[in-house]
C-alpha cells in the first residue's frame, strides 16, 4: 500500500477516534447530571482519543518513509554476489541507482547482466513487503492508540489540559523551524564549503585574483587548471551594487523626502503605491528588461560618445538593479523621517529655518542611522541579487573597476557552476556553496548591524 | 547705520538665495519623484510593446490532400499506422502543389521551411477528429514558421524582418500575400500548450500549471506553519532569551537572499533526503522556508492588531487561554493573516533564483498532470526563453511577462480588497 493511502487512512482512524473518543464522554454524562460534571467539553475528550490515535502512528510513519530507501538500498546491496560489491563510494550510488532504475522500470532490462536484474527483482519485492509492513503497523499503532486513548475517557479524566499541552508544544515546534532554517543554512553551506577548503586553501580562494572553474576531466586537457580566486568576483559583485546604490540612493532619498515633508495628501497617495509597484516585480523580468532593453540602449549610447561599451556592461545591470531598490530604500527612508517627532520641525521653524533647512540639518540628522540602516539592508539586497545580473551581466571574471565593462558576481557564478547536473564531489560544485557562504555571512552582518540599528532609533523617539 | 539693521539687511539680503535653495530642494524631490515613475512606465511600456505581438499568429492557407497512399493508412484503428505514417508529407506536398515551379532539392527544403513543422500533427489531430476526409482534399489554415510569422508581423507594419529568408521565400510568401491567404489570428497554442524549441508551438500552459501545482503546495505548507509560529511567538512566549533568539532569527531569514534558500534545498533537501529535482514538491518545499518569516512577521503584525480588551474579556468569561487565542483573537487576526499570505504568495509567483538551483530550470514540453511530474514554473520559462536565440521568442517571453504581472497584479488587488473589506477598526 502506498505511503500516502495509509495517511488517508490513518486520518479516517483518527477522525473516527474523535467520535468514539466524544461519544464515550457523552455516554458518561448521559448517567451523571449532564455535561457540566464532566471535567472538559466532550470534544475535548474526542480531541484527546484522536491525538492518541493519530500522532504516534503519523510519526512511525514519518520515519518509515524517511528510512525505508536507504534500509532496502543497504540490504540489496548486501546480497549481491561478492564479486560485483562496490569498491567505493561513487560506485555504491552508481550501482544502487542503476538497481533502482531497473526495478520501477526507467532503466530497460535488456541486455543487462543476470545479477543486476536479480537485484531490481529482489528490490521489487523488498519494496512490496516494506509497504505492506508499514501499512500494518502504522494502522496497528493507530488502532492501539484509539483503544488507549478512549479507555482514559473518564468523567473526572483532565482532558482539555492535556490536549492544550499538545497544542502548545506544536505552537511552540512551529516557532523553532525558523532556527531549524537557518541551522540548515549554516551546516549545508558550511558543510560543503569545508570540503572545498580542503582541496583549495582559504588563503587562496579569498585572495587569489584569478577565476576559472573549470577543472581538467584529463590530465592533458588544456586551460583546465582550475583555479578559485574569487576576488574578481568579490569586485564585480562590488561594482554591480555600487552602480545600483548611485541610481538608488538619490531617487529613492529624495523621493521619500519629497513624499513625506513637501507633497500633499492627494499626491501622496497615488505616488506612493505607484512607485511600491517597483518592489512587487518579479526580479526576472528586470533581468529581461536588463538584458534587452537597458543593455543595447546604453551599448548604441555609448558607441555615439565613441566609448567601447561592453553588451553586458556593469552598468546596464547596476542601473536596472539600483531601479528596483528605488522602493525599498524610499519606504524605509520614508517610515523613519515619519517617526522623527513634529516638535523638531516645529522648532526649527519656528527658529526661522527655511523648510529644505529644516529637512537637512535638522530631519535628517535626526534620522540618520535609521536611514544608513536602511541603505545598508539595501546593500545586502543588491549583494545577494541574482537573476537581474545572471541575465544581464557576463560570465568571464574581468578584474575591473570600469562600469562599461563585463564583470560577474557572486550570485552568478553560483547559478552557473550550480544548474543542471552535476556531482557533488567536484571543487567545481563545491566553489559554489563556499561562495554561497561568502554570501551569507556578507549579508548576515549587513542585516544584523542594520536590524540593530533601527531598533535603537525606534526606541530613540517612542 | 546702527548695528541691528545691518543685520536685518544682511538677513534679507541672503533670503534670496536661501529662497532659491529651498525651490531647487523641492524641486529635487519633485525629478527624484517623476524619475521613479517614469521608470515603472518604462518598463511596463517596453514589455507591452514588444509582447503585443505573441497573442497572435501568422497562418497561410493551403490546399491540403489527404492522400491514402502519401499516408498508408487503411484503419484508424490501428495505432501502429497512425504513429507510422509520415504526418508532414501532407503539408509539403500542399506546399508542392501551391509552388509547382520549385524544383531543386536545397529550394524545396526552404519551401517546407514556411509551414512550422509541427502542421503535421495539427492535420492529424483534424483527420482523426474527421476520418471521412482521406482521400479527400480541403483548405487549410496552417500555423507558419516563426521566421515567417516574424517576417509578416513585419510587413503589416510596413518594416518586414528579411534577414532570416532567402530571397525565394520572400518571393512566395508574398505571392500568398497577394492571394490573401496569409493572416493573423489569436495565437491559442500560447494559452493551450508546453514548452517547444519552436517558438511557434511554444505556450505557457505547462509552466502555469506548474507554478499554481507548487503554489499550492508552498501555502499549504507555509500558511499553517507560519500562523502556529505567529501565535506562539506574540500570545504564549516567555519573554527570555529563547524567544529572543527565535526572533532573531525570523527577522534575518527575512532579509537572507532568495539563492541561498536553493543551496539550502539542494544541499537538504535533494542531497539529504533524496526528495528527486524538478518536481512541484521540491520547489514548494523551497518555497515554503523561503515565504514562512514574510508569513510569520504579518501575522505577528496582525495579531498585535487585535486589542487587549478582548483577550481579557474572554479570559473573564472563563475560557483558558488556548480558547482565548484560538476562538476570539485568531478570528479576528485572521483577514490581517490572508492578506500578509497573499502577500507572500504573490512573491514566492515571482521567485526564480532558488528554483534554478533544485532543478526546476529543464527543458519540458509536457504539462504536468501533479505534485511529482517534472515541471518547470513562469518565472523560470521567461527565464529559459529569454535565453534563446530565436527572435521569436523575445515577444513570447515579454507575452509570458504580461501573464505573470497580471496574476500578480490580481494577487495585490484582492489582498487589498479583502483588507479593505475585512479589516476592523478598533
Amino acid at each position: 500500500m502506498q505511503a500516502s493511502n495509509v495517511f488517508f487512512l490513518l486520518m479516517g482512524l483518527a477522525t473516527l477516534g474523535f467520535y468514539l473518543g466524544r461519544g464515550r464522554s457523552l455516554a458518561l454524562a448521559k448517567d451523571l447530571r449532564g455535561i457540566r460534571d464532566l471535567h472538559s467539553l466532550p470534544n475535548y475528550y474526542g480531541y484527546y482519543t484522536a491525538l492518541w490515535c493519530g500522532l504516534p502512528a503519523l510519526l512511525l510513519l514519518c520515519i518509515w518513509v524517511v528510512a525505508d530507501g536507504s534500509v532496502m538500498t543497504g540490504l540489496v546491496m548486501e546480497s549481491l554476489p561478492s564479486a560485483e560489491h562496490p569498491s567505493d563510494s561513487v560506485e555504491y550510488t552508481l550501482l544502487a541507482n542503476k538497481i533502482s532504475n531497473l526495478s520501477i522500470g526507467v532503466l530497460p532490462s535488456a541486455g543487462q547482466p543476470d545479477f543486476l536484474l536479480d537485484a531490481a527483482q529482489q528490490l521489487r519485492d523488498l519494496i512490496q513487503l516494506s509497504n505492506w509492513i508499514m501499512a500494518v503497523a502504522v494502522l496497528a499503532l493507530a488502532m492501539v492508540g484509539l483503544i488507549w486513548g478512549r479507555a482514559a475517557v473518564s468523567a473526572n479524566f483532565r482532558a482539555r489540559q492535556r490536549v492544550e499541552k499538545v497544542v502548545q508544544y506544536a505552537l511552540f515546534a512551529s516557532a523553532c523551524l525558523a532556527i531549524f532554517t537557518t541551522l540548515g543554512i549554516v551546516l549545508s553551506v558550511l558543510f560543503e564549503s569545508l570540503q572545498f577548503f580542503k582541496s583549495v586553501p582559504v588563503a587562496d580562494f579569498v585572495l587569489g585574483l584569478d577565476w576559472s572553474p573549470q577543472t581538467a576531466i584529463r590530465a592533458d586537457q588544456v586551460g583546465s587548471s582550475g583555479s578559485f580566486g574569487a576576488v574578481p568576483l568579490f569586485a564585480g559583485t562590488l561594482l554591480v551594487s555600487v552602480v545600483a546604490m548611485f541610481i538608488a540612493v538619490p531617487i529613492g532619498l529624495m523621493s521619500a523626502i519629497y513624499l513625506a515633508e513637501y507633497a500633499n495628501r492627494s499626491v501622496r497617495a497615488y505616488a506612493k503605491p505607484a512607485l511600491e509597484i517597483l518592489a512587487g516585480i518579479p526580479t526576472v523580468v528586470y533581468g529581461f528588461f536588463a538584458a534587452l532593453t537597458v543593455a543595447p540602449y546604453i551599448r548604441d549610447v555609448g558607441e555615439g560618445w565613441g566609448l567601447s561599451v561592453s553588451s553586458e556592461s556593469a552598468l546596464a545591470a547596476g542601473a536596472v538593479m539600483g531601479v528596483m531598490i528605488i522602493p525599498f530604500i524610499s519606504s524605509l527612508a520614508d517610515d523613519v523621517i515619519s517617526a522623527v517627532p513634529q516638535a523638531m520641525r516645529d522648532g526649527s521653524l519656528a527658529m526661522g529655518a527655511t523648510h529644505s533647512e529644516t529637512i537637512r540639518r535638522v530631519v535628517i540628522p535626526a534620522a540618520l542611522p535609521g536611514i544608513v540602516a536602511g541603505i545598508m539592508l539595501a546593500v545586502s539586497r543588491a549583494i545577494g541579487e541574482t537573476m537581474i545580473v545572471v541575465m544581464a551581466s557576463g560570465m568571464a571574471a574581468n578584474l575591473t573597476f570600469n562600469p562599461l565593462d563585463s564583470v560577474t558576481t557572486v550570485t552568478v557564478q553560483i547559478v552557473t557552476l550550480l544548474t543542471g547536473d552535476q556531482e557533488f564531489d567536484s571543487p567545481k560544485t563545491l566553489a559554489a556553496f563556499a561562495l554561497g557562504l561568502m554570501l551569507f555571512i556578507v549579508t548576515l552582518i549587513l542585516n544584523i548591524v542594520a536590524l540593530q540599528v533601527v531598533k535603537r532609533f525606534r526606541e530613540q523617539y517612542e | 547705520m546702527s548695528n541691528s539693521s545691518k543685520n536685518l539687511k544682511k538677513i534679507q539680503d541672503s533670503l534670496v538665495w536661501r529662497y532659491r535653495a529651498e525651490k531647487a530642494f523641492r524641486w529635487c524631490g519633485i525629478i527624484a519623484v517623476t524619475l521613479g515613475l517614469l521608470a515603472v512606465l518604462a518598463l511596463f511600456l517596453d514589455i507591452i510593446f514588444k509582447g503585443k505581438g505573441a497573442f497572435s499568429a501568422t497562418y497561410m492557407q493551403l490546399e491540403v490532400t489527404y492522400d491514402q497512399q502519401l499516408l498508408d493508412i487503411d484503419n484508424f484503428a490501428d495505432q501502429k499506422q497512425l504513429i507510422v505514417a509520415d504526418w508532414g508529407a501532407l503539408y509539403k506536398s500542399a506546399l508542392r502543389a501551391e509552388f509547382s515551379d520549385v524544383r531543386k532539392r536545397a529550394d524545396k527544403r526552404k519551401l517546407y521551411a514556411l509551414v512550422s513543422n509541427g502542421a503535421g500533427y495539427d492535420l492529424r489531430e483534424r483527420l482523426l477528429a474527421n476520418p471521412s476526409l482521406l482521400g479527400q482534399s480541403e483548405s487549410v489554415w496552417l500555423l507558419a514558421d516563426d521566421d515567417i510569422d516574424t517576417y509578416f508581423k513585419g510587413w503589416l507594419d510596413g518594416d518586414p524582418y528579411t534577414a532570416r529568408l532567402v530571397d525565394n521565400q520572400v518571393k512566395w510568401l508574398q505571392q500568398l500575400i497577394d492571394t490573401q491567404r496569409m493572416e493573423l489570428r489569436f495565437n491559442a497554442n500560447f494559452f493551450n500548450r508546453g514548452d517547444s524549441r519552436e517558438p511557434e508551438q511554444a505556450g505557457i500552459r505547462g509552466a502555469m500549471i506548474g507554478s499554481v501545482l507548487t503554489l499550492v503546495l508552498t501555502l499549504v505548507l507555509s500558511f499553517p506553519i507560519g500562523i502556529a509560529a505567529a501565535i506562539y511567538l506574540e500570545e504564549f512566549a516567555p519573554k527570555n532569551r529563547w524567544t529572543e533568539f527565535i526572533e532573531v532569527n525570523i527577522n534575518n531569514l527575512a532579509a537572507v537572499p532568495s539563492i541561498i534558500f536553493g543551496l539550502l534545498g539542494l544541499a537538504i533537501f535533494i542531497n539529504f533526503f533524496h526528495v528527486p529535482r524538478s518536481i512541484p514538491v521540491i520547489g514548494g518545499l523551497v518555497l515554503a522556508v523561503m515565504t514562512l518569516p514574510t508569513i510569520i512577521i504579518t501575522s505577528r503584525a496582525a495579531i498585535t492588531s487585535v486589542p487587549p480588551s478582548i483577550r481579557e474579556a474572554a479570559l473573564g468569561m472563563g475560557a483558558s487561554r488556548n480558547q482565548m487565542v484560538l476562538h476570539h483573537v485568531l478570528p479576528l487576526a485572521l483577514p490581517g493573516m490572508l492578506t500578509g499570505a497573499i502577500i507572500g504568495m504573490a512573491r514566492a509567483l515571482g521567485e526564480t533564483a532558488p528554483l534554478l538551483m533544485i532543478g526546476m530550470v529543464a527543458f519540458i514540453a509536457d504539462i504536468p498532470g501533479g505534485f511529482t511530474d517534472p515541471a518547470t514554473v513562469l518565472p523560470v520559462q521567461i527565464f529559459l526563453w529569454a535565453d534563446s536565440p530565436e527572435r521569436a521568442f523575445i515577444e513570447k517571453t515579454s507575452a509570458a511577462i504580461m501573464v505573470l504581472l497580471s496574476f500578480l497584479i490580481l494577487m495585490n488587488i484582492s489582498a487589498v480588497w479583502l483588507r479593505k473589506r475585512l479589516e476592523r477598526r478598533w
